[in-house]
């Protein structure tokens, strides 16, 4: 017998893919661990578990997990889900992707499955840069900072995430950094708990290449700033959270309603039309 | 003329393009065509190219803006590869069959699944019908050099169509070889101002990509097939300016020491120069073979392969891409339709090799040709064979 201790959140990933690709001080693997966390803690049964991932340096994601999990094309993760979703009413379906998957390429499936309230919950990795495919500009670059596309800065517009999330219909909008270790995992269960579509930005470092580029240091230092910049108002207005160059970083728990998911608004309409004729799907065999 | 200078590949590709003086790129990042648009994006912002760098948010977008772009009038330019490739399906068909000049470069990567990031021509191949001009370079020079005349084809008015210039992903894409990188007065003389043929333009309107009726469909499509196809004689013709101009000579089909060679191998994009490396050590062993490589594969160039594999018995096809429960590789099924009822026609051996950045060494090489000289010596002609199958292969495990 080994007294060698057991990591809490072994069970949830898959060891023997370890060591994971992620650079040092990426934040990726830290809300990973908050996430592994959040399933224990909610108790969801692993079996009833998916996780779904798109592209780049977030969507490995889905390969370290060890529940039934799916790494899709680049964008893709939300439409993949929503049709997991649909047809296994009775799992847990979570997508965990980056922020140039979900609100880029991706965009238009994440508000449509906002609007819908498909029952799942997004974890959006955002790093504002694509990791992946060396540092380019994404939506949610923020103004001025600089890109491998955007060598003088960024000049577009950017995401206000959790506000998008919000004016889509989210059920559940949570935004927390990778140093807000303990809130992010609380954040989570809720989300896992939720009923309808969920969504939790983490901020996190890219040190190798938005830190790096934009001279802003290590991991270390960056969770320094998360530390020093962000203050929690829980409820607070989406509009107001947006986030510009290392500003400060408004954190917490800003949206919680509840209306009918696809799902009950499909089975409502049917009842209305149909009557008792009507048999709601219960899920695939 | 240029000094040669050792570059990475996509680096002097995106210099190329700004030796072209583009006036738009659109593009999106995919792995391995990245240093490209992003070599681009520095030289822009820098100020050294009068152009609009436009990061969209997919490759979808990328085409239907470079549609935008090349409608307005402007001489156009982007990148990607696999996957990006694939996302910009629907729209390389618009962008051929509305006779929108541009060029795009192409890092061939295999398509998922499994997900892979490595080389082989499975992207660019499932876009052989979608009307563009396509070519395909061995190495960085050749790849530079086709994105010059790239653009001078793509606007040549006998000719108006976009033009795709396929290159290996990381096997060129992320080397570093020597280049001769023409300057852009060079370039300017040899790639006068674009003036389009016709463009969006307020005082002059005119709508572009509406319904076409069945009563007009068909011979819309006629017109693709005679644009393309009529693109093969101006084509040639700017290679030959091109070398009058910068003295590097380029033919729609090449071909390596296929002197009384009764067995010749044929490829396509940079896998050549290890089978060069490789015709070289046969011959010095006293073997006849040689090699013929595509370089324009769209139009496909008929008659110059018909003359590169003239007197020739067996032919080894190395295809990188294949037709699952079809009829093979596609350069060995577009060599058979070449070829076909023709008298002393070559027996044809299709190989399928280098799958998803498998590499293809010597070994291979000589498997290859051990079949081929069966062939030769009479043996049955093998079905298509995916080679490199770790454990064996259907129907022989
Ligand atoms: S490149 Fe950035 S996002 Fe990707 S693993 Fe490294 S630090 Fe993390």
């Amino acid at each position: 017998m080994s007294d060698t201790p057991v990591n809490p959140v072994d069970g949830l990933l898959r060891m023997d893919r370890m060591p994971h690709i992620w650079c040092g001080g990426c934040g990726i693997g830290t809300s990973v661990n908050c996430f592994a966390r959040a399933v224990a803690k909610a108790e969801i049964d692993h079996e009833h578990l998916h996780v779904v991932s798109g592209i780049g340096c977030t969507g490995r994601v889905a390969g370290y997990v060890n529940v039934d999990s799916f790494h899709t094309t680049h964008g893709r993760a939300i439409p993949f889900a929503t049709g997991l979703s649909l047809s296994r009413p009775d799992s847990k379906v979570v997508v965990y992707s980056g922020d140039g998957d979900l609100t880029a390429i991706g965009g238009n499936h994440f508000i449509h499955a906002a609007r819908r309230n498909i029952d799942m919950t997004v974890i959006c990795v955002n790093n504002f840069t694509y990791g992946m495919t060396g540092g380019q500009v994404t939506p949610t670059t923020p103004y001025g900072a600089k890109a491998s596309t955007t060598p003088y800065g960024n000049y577009e517009h950017t995401f206000n995430l959790p506000n998008l999330a919000d004016s889509c219909g989210a059920q559940f909008v949570a935004r927390w950094t990778v140093y807000h270790v303990r809130q992010l995992t609380r954040s989570i269960t809720k989300a896992l708990k939720t009923k309808g579509f969920s969504f939790i930005e983490v901020i996190a470092p890219c040190p190798t290449l938005y830190q790096r580029r934009n001279k802003l240091g290590d991991g270390v230092m960056t969770l320094q700033y998360y530390k020093d910049k962000s203050t929690i108002q829980n409820g607070a207005d989406t509009a107001d959270v947006g986030m510009s160059f290392q500003s400060d970083i408004i954190v917490g728990e800003f949206v919680e309603r509840e209306s009918l998911t696809f799902m009950e608004g499909y089975e409502k309409r049917m009842k209305e039309i149909l009557g008792d004729g009507f048999v709601p799907y219960r899920g695939a065999k | 003329m240029a000094e040669r200078k050792g570059m990475e590949v996509s680096i002097a590709i995106a210099e190329a393009a700004s030796a072209c003086d583009v006036d738009c790129i659109a593009a999106y990042p995919i792995t391995p065509q990245t240093h490209v648009v992003e070599h681009l994006s520095e030289i822009v912002a820098d100020g050294d190219l009068d152009a609009e760098f436009i990061p969209v948010e997919s490759e979808h977008a990328a085409m239907s803006c470079c549609c935008g772009c090349a409608a307005a009038g402007a001489r156009t330019f982007t990148a990607t590869a696999s996957q990006g490739l694939a996302l910009m399906h629907e729209i390389l068909f618009i962008a051929a069959n509305l006779r929108l000049p541009m060029v795009m470069v192409v890092a061939n990567r295999s398509l998922s699944g499994p997900i892979s990031i490595w080389n082989d021509h499975s992207d660019v191949m499932t876009e052989r019908d979608v009307g563009w001009i396509q070519v395909f370079a061995e190495n960085g020079q050749e790849a530079v050099d086709l994105v010059i005349m790239g653009h001078r084809m793509s606007e040549d008015k006998r000719i108006l169509l976009p033009l795709m210039v396929n290159f290996d992903g990381f096997i060129l894409s992320h080397m570093v070889e020597p280049i001769e990188m023409p300057t852009r007065e060079e370039v300017k003389r040899f790639l006068p101002d674009y003036e389009p043929q016709q463009r969006l333009d307020i005082d002059n309107p005119i709508t572009m990509g509406p319904v076409g009726m069945p009563v007009v469909y068909t011979e819309a499509k006629m017109a693709a097939e005679w644009a393309v196809r009529d693109a093969y004689k101006p084509m040639v013709e700017i290679m030959g300016e091109f070398e009058k101009e910068f003295g590097r000579k380029y033919k729609p089909v090449e071909t390596y020491r296929t002197d009384d060679s009764e067995i010749l191998f044929v490829v396509m994009g940079g896998i050549s120069e290890t089978a060069m490396t490789w015709v070289d050590k046969v011959r010095d062993a006293g073997v006849k073979v040689g090699l013929v490589r595509f370089r324009m594969w769209r139009p496909l160039p008929v008659e110059d392969f018909k003359k590169a594999i003239a007197g020739v018995k067996v032919l080894g096809v190395l295809d990188r891409h294949f037709s699952p429960g079809g009829p093979g590789g596609p350069m060995a099924q577009e060599i058979k339709y070449m070829l076909y009822g023709q008298d002393h026609a070559p027996k044809i051996v299709e190989t399928v090799v280098g799958l998803g950045g498998r590499d293809v060494n010597f070994i291979d090489f000589d498997q290859i040709f051990d079949r081929c000289k069966a062939v030769l010596g009479g043996a049955p002609v093998p079905p298509f064979e995916l080679i490199q199958v770790r454990g064996g292969h259907y129907g022989k495990a």
